[in-house]
């Protein structure tokens, strides 16, 4: 179902688009160890979980470059700030609910000296799966969105993660990254384009329009066929930047649909629902729907299970779109 | 207020002869003077601030800035200089005051201490004040930044050295000890940190919040080269600072023990005076009168623009 939506949603289909395909996180880590050959500043800060995060592709490459920190995330956060004060480009990895202990330490010892420094988080979400609640991170997104000048990143498939990878060693400034642990759905092309704050209309359409991130992109491209045999036409648009928003995209999807539908795999409070909510309060207030996880903790599960049990598969973010469309017919903003 | 005294310039080698030994001491002793007098003065005029650790730290802090640390007041910020960070950010008063002291910074700017626009933030921060190198104020992570800074100077062959100040009760966050770990185990032997050990912490003694000893244990049992002296002996801070700059195994650690409230009778070893609290008109009299001004230059001081 996924693969049909995408491959329709994408025109030219080549045979992978749609596959199951790298996890993000090592999609994440292969393109690191390559970008950093050309940027010798580059350095990988890592808490003796580098196999989880993908930098283990890095670490074999660039062996002198990479800085074991052991299990101790608030020292090593604040020690890449200190890294990034004498010239070097830190990438501080863990998973994103480890990032959230060391919270603090992006926040005074990076964000606030604005450090070229990029946290860059692998099991985000439900997404995670079997080790359950205490290892899915559902809060990351709202708690490093709310850190001032700290950019936030979210891809949705290994060919975006690459790129985006590129584009955070570029930028100069403080950064958090999502990846994921899951093999994620392949929904782009090479020659696909990142760039940070630009959203990107995945699917053309006039009723409503999906906002996702992340791993559920896929599913938004999925609900937007699913709604099509009810004669909806739904526009998707990856969001993978959360933060810098791309608000003049989310306007205009705004004035031309007149209805929203938000999708994450992350708490409804605060993340990609929370910023394009307070982007259209501003600009232009339409009806618009969360999809994401209400305001609880995660589960043990296989991630495809726990998307169901939590409400983030197609069919939901379909019903979803269907409230928002009938909210914009009553004219209930 | 004393004239800002020029910068020692620093000697790899011991110091052998006598009389140069004391001029230097004596220029230090001036400077540790001038640390505590600004330091209450922007204190003062601020209405608030932590008054007893910035006395306690005063003679470190002249031991470092007077002679220790390499940084070219022509150009203090380059690469190759020595870092230091102030890891007990609420001292950011005696921060700022040795800045004053050895000509990095104006005298007159410390009356704008944590005032609104002012670059003397009450903790210190590096985009406003660059030569704090980086923000602190959250205890147990300027110690975190300084082992990144060296171990960073290290990876790029830049030969500097990094130096951070802590507080004794700074030494609770587990952080603290994580970066312990850290710094041995990469042997940053470019990387002294030294404690204000003045006992106290915010609402009591450190023995009756959370004991610390046996302290000196610790840190060998970390790995750590330990030193432990009075940190009001600026010879002793001296000599310390030299053997550790040659020790070239691992970090090293001065334990210096000291007095909250140094150089002021009735601040000393009081945890009132801990702060954040507000020095009364009668009160910073006394204080800079304990340190030896006269009532002119105090009236000047404290009414002064
Ligand atoms: C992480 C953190 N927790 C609490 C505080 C509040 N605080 C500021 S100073 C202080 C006491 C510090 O005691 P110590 O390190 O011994 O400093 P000193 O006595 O030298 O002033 C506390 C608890 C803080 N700044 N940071």
């Amino acid at each position: 179902m996924a693969a049909e939506a995408q491959t329709r949603a994408t025109q030219a289909a080549p045979s992978l688009i749609g596959s199951s395909g790298d996890t993000l996180r090592e999609a994440f880590g292969r393109a690191l160890a390559e970008i950093a050959r050309e940027n010798e500043r580059i350095v990988v800060l890592d808490a003796d979980i580098a196999g989880g995060t993908g930098t283990h592709h890095f670490r074999k490459e660039h062996a002198g470059r990479f800085f074991q920190f052991g299990i101790a995330e608030q020292n090593m956060m604040a020690a890449a700030g200190g890294m990034a004060h004498v010239g070097l480009v830190p990438f501080v990895t863990t998973f994103a609910v480890f990032c959230l202990r060391a919270i603090e330490q992006a926040r005074l010892s990076i964000a606030y000296p604005r450090r070229n420094a990029k946290i860059v988080a692998s099991h985000p979400g439900l997404d995670v799966g079997p080790d359950g609640g205490s290892a899915q991170a559902l809060e990351d997104i709202a708690a490093f969105r709310a850190i001032p000048g700290m950019t936030v990143i979210s891809p949705a498939d290994p060919i975006e993660m690459a790129k985006a990878t590129a584009a955070v060693a570029a930028h100069v400034g403080p950064v958090y990254m999502r990846t994921g642990r899951s093999p994620a759905t392949r929904l782009f092309e090479d020659d696909h384009v990142f760039e940070i704050g630009k959203g990107q209309v995945l699917n053309p359409g006039t009723d409503a329009t999906i906002v996702a991130c992340g791993v559920e992109v896929a599913r938004a491209l999925e609900a937007a066929h699913l709604l099509e045999a009810d004669g909806l036409s739904v526009r998707v648009v990856n969001m993978a930047t959360i933060k810098p928003i791309d608000a003049p995209l989310l306007a205009a999807c705004a004035r031309e649909t007149g209805a929203i539908v938000t999708a994450e795999d992350h708490n409804v409070y605060g993340g990609l629902g929370g910023a394009v909510a307070e982007a259209l309060a501003q600009s232009h207030p339409v009806p618009i729907e969360f999809v994401g996880v209400h305001d609880r903790f995660g589960a043990s599960g296989e991630p495809a299970e726990l998307a169901e049990a939590f409400g983030l598969t197609a069919p939901f973010i379909a019903d979803a779109a269907r409230k928002a469309i009938a909210r914009k017919k009553r004219g209930i903003s | 207020m004393l004239p800002a005294v020029a910068l020692p310039h620093r000697s790899p080698e011991p110091l052998s002869f006598q009389g140069e030994h004391l001029r230097r001491l004596t220029a230090l002793a001036r400077i540790a003077l001038e640390i505590r007098r600004l330091s209450l003065v922007g204190i003062y005029h601020a209405g608030s601030g932590h008054p007893g650790g910035s006395l306690s730290c005063a003679d470190i802090l002249a031991a470092l800035y007077g002679a220790e640390l390499a940084i070219s007041p022509a150009e203090p910020q380059d690469e190759g200089r020595d870092r230091f960070v102030l890891s007990k950010g609420h001292a950011a008063p005696a921060l700022y005051a040795a800045w004053a002291a050895v000509g990095l910074l104006d005298p007159a700017q410390v009356k704008s201490l944590r005032k609104l626009g002012s670059p003397m933030q009450g903790h210190p921060h590096v985009l406003d004040a660059p030569l704090a190198e980086t923000s602190t104020g959250s205890l147990g992570q300027g110690f975190s930044a300084a082992i990144g800074m060296a171990i960073g100077l290290r990876h790029r062959h830049i030969p500097a050295r990094v130096y951070t100040l802590l507080g004794d009760g700074e030494l609770q966050e587990g952080e603290v000890w994580e970066g312990a770990m850290c710094a041995a185990h990469y042997r940053l032997s470019n990387l002294c940190a030294l404690i204000d050990y003045n006992k106290l912490q915010s609402d009591d003694l450190n023995a009756n919040i959370m004991g610390l000893e046996p302290l000196a244990d610790k840190w060998r049992a970390f790995g750590w080269h330990v030193e432990e002296l009075d940190g009001h002996d600026l010879g002793a801070l001296l000599d310390a600072l030299r053997r550790a700059s040659e020790h070239g195994k691992g970090p090293s650690v001065l334990i210096c023990n000291t007095v909250k409230g140094r150089g002021v009778p009735f601040m000393e070893g009081k945890p009132h005076w801990h702060g954040s609290v507000k020095i009364k008109e009668d009160e910073i009299f006394r204080a800079l009168a304990a340190l030896g001004m006269g009532e002119d230059e105090i009236r000047e001081a404290v009414h002064g623009g």
